[in-house]
């Protein structure tokens, strides 16, 4: 994963509080009637970044990116791209272009028409129109599809086409919705570097809404996820996925085992939580602020759970139990290991060997994770 | 599959004998060269005498051109304000008086023609004696009678295709800089016309066929094409009418054989060009 938050010019500008935000969203809200589709959001997005709403359908990802584009307005806040306040601002004199889920071409125009449209719009000079039509169709490899109907084109090339007209007035902002959503899985993958590297290469900021957890941690610099209209984290794929500040965050990015137990000891370096879920003790190195007694989670990533047939050595992070089910992958295998008080935990193991592990089926196993490992969460 | 069934091939040719033989028999009948129209007179015909007759009968060219040009405005005002309720009604969810537009637009498609025809009268009649307007009737309130009838089919249409319309095309053309009313005149417009032309010509083929409104609201001296044939038919069934009928049927076929091939072509130019 690292290495994503790179490509934004200079490094971690969120982490810089000097650094002026590029598009900053300040306390929004949106209410339809009484449902409150987006719920008091305040966001920075920096120049260059691409930046991804994540979030199950219905949570208000769709409608942040409807205000930002101007067809929505909120309810209470304000939204400002480069400094200027465009709450009040119809979509059509925002420096903002998005691409929309359903692409929206025009059917009635051929490739180069609809690429053209927006520059229409501006009144650009002719011949300059059909030079940066002509740049902005070979940039997305369509430069021989100009003068096709939108209808006689494959999906893939429609969503190039719905970039490429997106992109084509140079929006400070482009706002893309689910934009790899209608492609298949293979395309999927080999469109999502496409769309990195024409990042990269144009230097507009992306805002792009996803439910796709694999997707977003793909492209974005950051991401935030987002549950009932409110961001519940946003931070570094790396960050979001290491570090989850609640168990819907944990649960939604990736997957995980959830352990419940209570705090027992609880000092600044370190923590132990009695779990009776885990049938045992879980020791993480690392210290947070809760009284002790209090109900904790403890949160494990199945890739970092170990697994032997042979007992480990210590009486913290150790566990038995029988293994249920294994689902091969190829690269890597599933084991569901059930423990003695019934709690099934998922585990990840690599297939190193072309020589397959001696673990099957209802065999009993020791399961063993490290200190820092586990991620303690209270909500 | 060369061999089909006897009975699957007798329906086939019984329905389009059923649907189709009345009309042939006319048609033949159209070059029939004895007065009488049920009599064959083998030895004149086939004739195109009556083709020649029917063009020299002013009563009919002048009802012909007054059908043509009821026709015409009320097909264009219709489409006018059919696809302006058409698009209010599928676009606009809430506003004042949405029920009763939708009621209003939809009942004549439900009413007898006798009682539109007759309130539309007694309307006409009234505002006459009341305010002077319109004095009279003759073809300009017949044009608003057959407007208020047809508009109610454009709408339908319109208002159908409407619904299916991806509204997401038109907040592209916003985003894109498009203001509002250049979005209707550029995206909206140009997407729906198929629609809207199909209402033209629904609008136009009800008014030229129209009889009983047109009873109603006609006044003298503005007799159509319907009601013209009509009151020759009450006086026995004159040749004359079945060259009429078969000029009429000629051009039909004509515009829609046309019509059906310009789309076999554009479909046929599109597969190949995907394939």
């Amino acid at each position: 994963m690292g290495g994503n938050e790179d490509r934004v010019a200079g490094t971690a500008p969120w982490n810089d509080p000097e650094a002026r935000p590029y598009v900053e969203l300040v306390r929004v809200s949106k209410s339809f009637g009484d449902f409150k589709a987006v719920d008091d959001v305040s966001l920075k997005i920096y120049r260059g970044e691409i930046f991804c709403l994540l979030g199950a359908s219905g949570c208000g990802k769709t409608t942040l990116l409807r205000m930002l584009g101007g067809f929505e307005t909120p309810s209470t806040g304000r939204i400002l791209i480069d400094g200027v306040d465009v709450t009040d601002v119809p979509p059509y004199e925002r420096p903002v272009n998005m691409m929309f889920q359903s692409y929206a071409l025009f059917p009635h125009f051929n490739v180069e028409q609809n690429v053209a449209f927006g520059l229409k719009q501006d009144r650009v000079p002719k011949a300059e129109i059909r030079e940066r039509v002509a740049a902005m169709l070979d940039l997305v490899k369509l430069g021989d599809y100009a003068k096709r109907r939108v209808s006689q084109l494959s999906g893939g090339q429609r969503q190039r086409v719905a970039l490429a007209r997106a992109l084509v007035k140079q929006p400070k902002l482009l706002l893309l919705d689910e934009p790899l959503g209608a492609l298949d899985k293979k395309l999927r993958e080999h469109t999502q570097f496409e769309l990195i590297g024409l990042q990269e290469k144009l230097g507009v900021t992306f805002l792009v809404v996803t439910h796709d957890q694999e997707e977003a941690m793909t492209l974005a610099s950051r991401i935030a996820v987002m549950d009932h209209g409110e961001i519940v984290q946003a931070g570094t794929p790396a960050e979001i996925y290491e570090f989850p500040v609640s168990r819907f965050v944990a649960d939604f990015i990736g997957s995980v085992n959830i352990f419940e137990g209570q705090l027992i000891e609880d000092e600044p370096e370190y923590v132990r939580i009695a779990s009776e879920e885990f049938g045992g003790t879980i020791f993480v190195n690392h210290g947070i602020s809760s009284p002790p007694g209090a109900a904790v989670w403890a949160a494990v990533r199945p890739e970092k759970i170990g697994m032997t047939l042979a007992p480990p050595a210590g009486t913290d992070n150790v566990a038995r139990g029988v293994v249920e089910e294994i689902a091969y992958l190829g690269d890597q295998s599933i084991y569901l290991v059930r423990l003695p008080g019934g709690k099934r935990v998922r585990v990840t193991q690599p297939n190193v060997s072309r020589h397959a592990e001696s673990i099957g089926r209802d065999q009993e196993v020791h399961l063993s994770f490290d200190p820092s490992s586990p991620v303690v969460l209270t909500r | 599959m060369s061999r089909r069934p006897l009975f699957v091939v007798s329906c086939l040719a019984f329905g389009y004998a059923f649907l189709y033989l009345p009309i042939a028999s006319m048609v033949v009948f159209s070059f029939n060269a004895s007065q009488l129209v049920t009599v064959w007179d083998s030895a004149h015909s086939p004739t195109l005498h009556w083709f020649a007759a029917l063009f020299q009968d002013q009563e009919m060219l002048g009802a012909a051109w007054i059908s043509l040009k009821v026709g015409l405005i009320n097909a264009t005002g219709a489409t006018i304000l059919g696809t302006l309720a058409g698009y209010g009604l599928a676009r606009f969810e809430k506003f004042r008086g949405r029920f009763t537009l939708n009621a209003m637009t939809t009942a004549p498609l439900v009413m007898p023609e006798v009682i539109t025809g007759l309130s539309l009268l007694l309307m006409f009649v009234a505002l006459d004696q009341s305010i002077g307007w319109p004095a009279g009737r003759g073809v300009g309130t017949m044009i608003m009678a057959h407007m208020t009838f047809s508009m109610a089919y454009v709408t339908v249409v319109v208002r159908s295709r409407m619904a299916t319309f991806d509204r997401s095309l038109e907040e592209a053309a916003m985003d894109l800089g498009a203001r509002p009313v250049k979005v209707f005149f550029v995206i909206t417009l140009p997407i729906v016309l198929p629609a809207i032309l199909a209402g033209w010509l629904l609008a136009f083929t009800l008014s030229w066929d129209d009889l009983v409104i047109s009873s109603f609201t006609s006044g003298p001296s503005s007799s159509t094409l319907p009601m013209v044939v009509f009151s020759k038919v009450r006086l026995g069934v004159s040749p004359e009418i079945n060259a009429l009928a078969t000029l009429t049927i000629g051009t039909v076929a004509l515009l829609v054989t046309g019509a059906s091939l310009w789309i076999a072509r554009r479909d046929a130019a599109r597969t190949v060009a995907t394939g």
